[in-house]
């Protein structure tokens, strides 16, 4: 009896060892101030694995702690030492840029979750690179498109001094026709806005655009909304979604966002993804939450036609995208971006939560601005 | 640039300059009388925020919030003086700052075990909530008014706590003797503790104060504690006079030269320029401040000891 026992497990440890066949790195923030985007997104793509039931898809989860150098210490490794075939999770645009290239050029795939450098959309861009998320630029186009919409004529617009801050200005302006009333590069962590907020009530403008990823925006919404200055806000989802709205309060009611998702998107997909999530983790997704969903399901996709190991067929398959996004259609463009529609949401308090309501579309199949400049 | 909006900057930099005194208060009293750096104080500020955040939602009262974000943040200290702080006195400066950035690690991911990723509730109450009319026709938030007024309090609290109490001169003498002190008979442990607790208290104190206005999450201590260390340099250790003036300097500094630099350098070149240039000028130049006052003066403006 024992014996039989002994032969059995090894029989079913030789059959796990042989069902994973797929080595998938996942590197993503899971501690410190930008904690909670890492953590969506992992939970996001590990549901889907969940629901896929595959047992041929081994996930080796690692943290970068929002640190270039961590993250380019365990793409190495994750590369040489684990093999690792696929990769991905990365939140933060300087980590991409310090990490993806690299691994690429090793013959890695990696489907990015998240960050969106315009480098790797245009010039830089590479066959095995996959954005699932959007180019950076992206959500503030649909926010200055959403702004003609509404008529804004005179926007006063902000954001912290660094790479993403810069990308988010451009592409506002890239969209927006009116004029601006002020622009402002604030202190990348800065917590306290009460000088930039005296600016805006001096000035003549008639909204504020603002891109402040994180405790950014919890402070500034919260100063801005008791300062009593009260002209509207519009953003990118990124400051108004599930994972800040909780901490910011009835400050951020009415503020109006732009994101490629939203948990109201009707189509059965995102209603399952939605109520499936809520069950899985107790909180609402964010579309972070979102994206780390569509990416592992884009992985099954592919992975259904071919191996990564089969470079050529694993590409096509990742390129025809076949897969149910929590977006409704999905489709790459030439460089590997989406093209995809960006609404304009609301926040809205549902009974005691806070969320998005989708009220408008601000640009309708929109691919970003840098793929004529990738030669692939 | 409007004269209401001059004062209204003027207003900003002094709430934030009290802001940093609370902080910088506790930092340098540690350092004076026990010679000790201490880099866990930012996460004595984040679990001051923590707590006001829980009792504020568990009760909706903001007082009773305050209240234990100052006690919680005068237990942690006292209890982390004893467990592990005390074992550093003796040993130098090196060792001080490994084991309390060890501190800053085991609190920030032990409030993320207990509280999770996600930032915390915590809003103004309504009481002192939205702007008021001041004298001008200037419209400021009433709650950084409030915020001004109990920097102040506390200054005048801590300058009459050093100067006219008994534990005032035991503290003034430990800053000068510390072995002189403990010979007269005065258990310098208990005192030490003591000292933690308070300084740890004022931390919370600003911890609650602060992160109401701006955001309750895990790591929002280590951003201020940089600019305390930089107001307790400028204002010289171990003073809590310099500690205040410095403090205000700071605040001033840093509010100021982020508005009229800019301003400043578009009398010189173009608008996106003068923005990008001021902005980084602006970012700087309490550091430029730091380092004109150490040329000046090199033991800070108050510092008694070379």
């Amino acid at each position: 009896m024992k014996k039989l026992l002994m032969a059995a497990a090894v029989m079913a440890l030789s059959a796990g060892l042989a069902a994973a066949e797929v080595k998938v790195g996942m590197i993503t923030t899971l501690s410190g101030g930008g904690a909670g985007l890492g953590i969506d997104v992992r939970d996001g793509f590990l549901l889907a694995l969940k629901q896929s039931g595959r047992d041929d898809i081994e996930v080796l989860i690692e943290d970068d702690q929002q640190k270039p150098d961590i993250a380019v210490q365990i793409a190495d490794k994750m590369i040489q030492s684990d093999k690792v075939e696929v990769m991905t999770g990365i939140i933060w645009s300087n980590l991409a840029m310090a990490v993806v290239p690299g691994a690429v050029a090793q013959g890695v795939f990696y489907l990015s979750p998240n960050a969106g450098p315009s480098q790797l959309a245009g010039a830089g861009c590479d066959k095995n690179y996959f954005n699932v998320a959007w180019q950076n630029d992206n959500l503030h186009e649909g926010a200055g498109a959403w702004a003609n919409q509404t008529g804004y004529k005179k926007t006063f617009i902000l954001a912290p001094n660094y790479p993403a801050g810069k990308d988010a200005l451009t592409g506002y302006k890239r969209t927006y026709k009116g004029e601006l009333a002020g622009e402002i590069y604030t202190e990348l962590g800065q917590t306290d806005y009460a000088a930039e907020i005296a600016q805006i009530r001096a000035s003549d403008a008639d909204s504020v655009f603002l891109f402040l990823p994180g405790g950014m925006g919890i402070s500034f919404l919260k100063q801005y909304a008791d300062s009593g200055v009260g002209k509207p806000v519009i953003g990118p989802g990124f400051s108004f979604d599930q994972d800040i709205l909780g901490a910011v309060g009835d400050a951020a009611l009415g503020a109006v966002n732009t994101s490629q998702w939203s948990k109201d998107i009707d189509n059965p997909t995102n209603k399952a993804f939605v109520e499936s999530f809520q069950k899985e983790y107790g909180r609402l997704p964010s579309l972070y939450a979102s994206q780390g969903f569509d990416t592992a399901n884009l992985l099954i996709s592919a992975l259904d036609k071919a191996q990564p190991s089969d470079a050529d067929a694993f590409r096509a398959a990742l390129e025809a995208a076949e897969f149910d996004s929590t977006r409704g259609a999905f489709k790459f463009g030439p460089n590997h971006h989406p093209i995809q529609t960006i609404y304009a949401r609301e926040v809205v308090k549902e009974g005691d939560v806070l969320t998005n309501k989708i009220i408008g579309t601000a640009i309708e199949n929109h691919a970003d601005a840098y793929a004529a400049e990738c030669k692939m | 640039m409007s004269t209401i909006l001059i004062i209204e900057q003027v207003l900003n930099g002094l709430q934030f300059g009290v802001m940093l005194f609370l902080m910088a208060a506790g930092l340098t009293l540690i350092f004076g009388v026990m010679g000790l750096i201490n880099l866990a104080h930012g996460s004595l500020y984040m679990i001051g925020a923590f707590a006001a955040a829980t009792v504020a939602g568990a009760t909706g009262s903001f007082l009773l919030a305050l209240a234990a974000a100052m006690a919680a943040a005068a237990l942690t200290g006292a209890l982390v003086e004893m467990a592990v702080i005390r074992r550093l006195y003796a040993r130098d400066h090196l060792d001080q700052v490994l084991a309390t950035f060890a501190l800053i690690l085991i609190f920030s991911e032990g409030t993320r075990w207990i509280f999770g990723s996600l930032p915390l509730y915590l809003n103004i109450p309504s009481w002192l909530a939205g702007p008021v009319a001041l004298p001008g026709g200037i419209q400021y938030p009433l709650y950084r008014l409030a915020l001004i007024a109990v920097g102040l309090l506390v200054w005048l609290g801590l300058w009459w706590l050093i100067e006219r109490t008994r534990l005032g001169i035991q503290i003034r003498a430990g800053e000068n003797d510390r072995e002189m002190i403990a010979a007269l008979g005065i258990d310098i442990s208990k005192l030490y503790t003591l000292i933690f607790a308070l300084g740890a208290a004022l931390a919370g104190l600003a911890g609650a104060l602060v992160g109401t206005i701006q955001s309750v999450q895990v790591g929002m201590g280590e951003p201020v504690l940089i600019l305390a260390f930089v107001v307790i340099v400028i204002g010289g250790i171990g003073s809590i006079k310099g500690a205040f003036v410095g403090a205000l300097l700071v605040g001033l500094t840093s509010t100021l030269g982020g508005i009229f630099l800019p301003e400043l350098f578009k009398l010189f070149t173009d608008p996106a320029t003068a923005q990008s240039a001021g902005a980084s000028l602006a970012s700087m130049s309490i550091y430029i401040l730091m380092s004109l006052v150490l040329i000046w003066r090199p033991t800070g403006l108050f510092g008694a000891r070379a």
